[in-house]
């Protein structure tokens, strides 16, 4: 079989439009993520039981099943409770849930990490709870935690493949389309591992140079 | 004002306190006259730190009661009844006291203006520039007014000393507390804090509580000595009496370990 230049012009526009579909789902996956892991990682510090407890058992659910399962969930079962989600909400929700409950171990992680000093100082400047986690605790616990927060950042884009199982047309799904129409694989799945691997390697120079500016903060 | 200058800043009435099965401080009771300059010394584990962590709510007491300028620290007074402080009671109380740590504990990603200038700013509604400018006599007070744009990492251990005094100073409290603060110094380093603090002593009438084991700079700061063993009060007295002639077998004993580790007295 050989490789045909032609059919590549063909079908990049399709794969393109797959491109920017699957780094618009990582980057909205990667925010939600960011937010409900903190969110997640805040509540179980909580005091109230109540509140703690059945966090932890969702964190614990969440990471304990496989995303695959939790994306038919969102997209083919949750319409029969009369919750219809787009493809790509749906997507970006379970990656954002899935992703969220391994970010908010890496906050937890930053977190304890800020020393106990600081809560005692900040009570003695007499700053309430919430301003001492956001001036005092937030801004020391995090810039040591953005390496393995974008870690995950690439660890999803890998991910998002899966997203072709709820319809989503991301990349993987395009090409997919394109080679089953064609019955052509060789160039659709070229394309789409070095799509994958041009842009993980974008990500992960980003990722030294995070590492490089937030690494050795204290 | 003729009354309330004779009413003491600090009472602690029977309070107790325990670490779970070990009992830290046991029926403590003394009182403090406003601008008393009192210094807390004895054996380490003798509760002295935990009393100060208390006054300053960085722990909670087991039982007992203590007023802060006449008001109940842990408690609100409701309908002539008690209730447990809530986190509206405490943040009031708390605007009275300042503390200075044994390890500093500055900000380490604020520089040193920033770490004076944060607490006026939030909690006392002070605009920045008015905060900044305070900010930097107090710095210029400490003898840091060059540091002012330093990060913490990039001073000495006296400098973030001087500086954590600096930032406790700019909530203007009625109260300050000091947790052994040169013991983490190099000891070239202990005499930059020590002056600054004898200043603070000789030139504000803030009240002063110094839990220390420098026992001449205890000598010459102090109005009054408590010495506490086991979670009490052992002996209590002017400097002189303390240091000179103790009365007590354990203010003794304690005194003469200082002496044969090789301090002045």
């Amino acid at each position: 079989m050989d490789w045909d230049w032609s059919f590549v012009w063909e079908i990049l526009p399709a794969l393109l439009q797959g491109v920017v579909i699957t780094i618009k789902a990582t980057i909205l996956g990667t925010a939600l993520a960011l937010v409900l892991g903190l969110v997640f990682a805040l509540l179980r510090r909580s005091r109230r039981r109540a509140v703690a407890v059945p966090v932890a058992s969702l964190v614990e659910f969440v990471r304990g099943t496989p995303l695959l399962v939790q994306l038919y969930f969102l997209f083919y079962v949750l319409p029969d409770l009369g919750i219809l989600l787009p493809p790509l909400g749906a997507g970006v929700i379970g990656f954002g849930v899935h992703y969220a409950t391994y970010m908010s171990e890496v906050y937890r992680a930053g977190i304890d990490n800020v020393a106990r000093g600081q809560w005692e100082a900040a009570k003695a400047c007499n700053l309430t709870t919430a301003q001492t986690w956001r001036h005092i605790i937030l801004p020391q616990a995090i810039p040591p935690m953005i390496p393995a927060l974008a870690n995950y950042f690439v660890a999803m884009f890998k991910e998002t493949p899966l997203l072709s199982a709820i319809t989503v047309l991301e990349l993987m799904n395009q090409a997919r389309s394109v080679a089953n129409f064609n019955y052509r694989y060789l160039e659709p799945m070229t394309l789409v591992g070095a799509f994958f691997l041009a842009i993980s390697l974008v990500s992960v120079a980003g990722l030294r140079m995070l590492e490089r500016r937030y690494g050795r903060l204290n | 004002m003729g009354t309330s200058a004779k009413q003491p800043i600090i009472e602690v009435d029977r309070v107790a306190k325990s670490f779970g099965p070990l009992t830290v401080l046991n029926d403590l009771s003394f009182a403090v006259a406003p601008g008393e300059k009192l210094a807390l010394i004895g054996p380490s584990g003798s509760g002295k730190t935990t009393i100060l962590r208390i006054l300053m709510t960085l722990e909670t007491i087991n039982g007992g009661h203590i007023r802060i300028d006449g008001e109940q620290l842990f408690h609100m007074e409701r309908d002539g009844r008690l209730l447990p402080a809530d986190e509206r009671h405490l943040h009031r109380m708390r605007s009275k006291i300042g503390m200075v740590f044994q390890l500093f504990n500055l900000f380490p990603h604020k520089c040193v203006l920033d770490n004076v200038t944060l607490a006026p700013i939030l909690t006392g509604r002070v605009p920045r520039a008015e905060a900044e400018r305070r900010a930097m006599e107090l710095l210029d007070m400490v003898g840091l007014a060059d540091k002012a744009r330093a990060m913490p990492a990039q001073l000495s251990g006296g400098q973030k000393q001087r500086a954590a005094i600096a930032r406790a100073l700019a909530l203007q409290p009625k109260i300050m507390l000091f947790d052994e603060v040169t013991s983490a110094l190099d000891p070239e380093l202990v005499e930059e804090v020590l002056n600054v603090m004898r200043r603070l002593a000789h030139e504000t009438d803030m009240t002063m509580l110094l839990v220390t084991h420098e026992m001449s700079f205890a000598h010459d700061f102090a109005d009054r000595v408590l010495f506490f063993d086991r979670g009490r009060i052992v002996e209590e007295g002017g400097p002189d009496d303390i240091f000179r002639n103790p009365r007590e077998e354990r203010t003794q004993a304690f005194l003469r370990k200082i002496i044969a580790a090789g301090q002045r007295i």
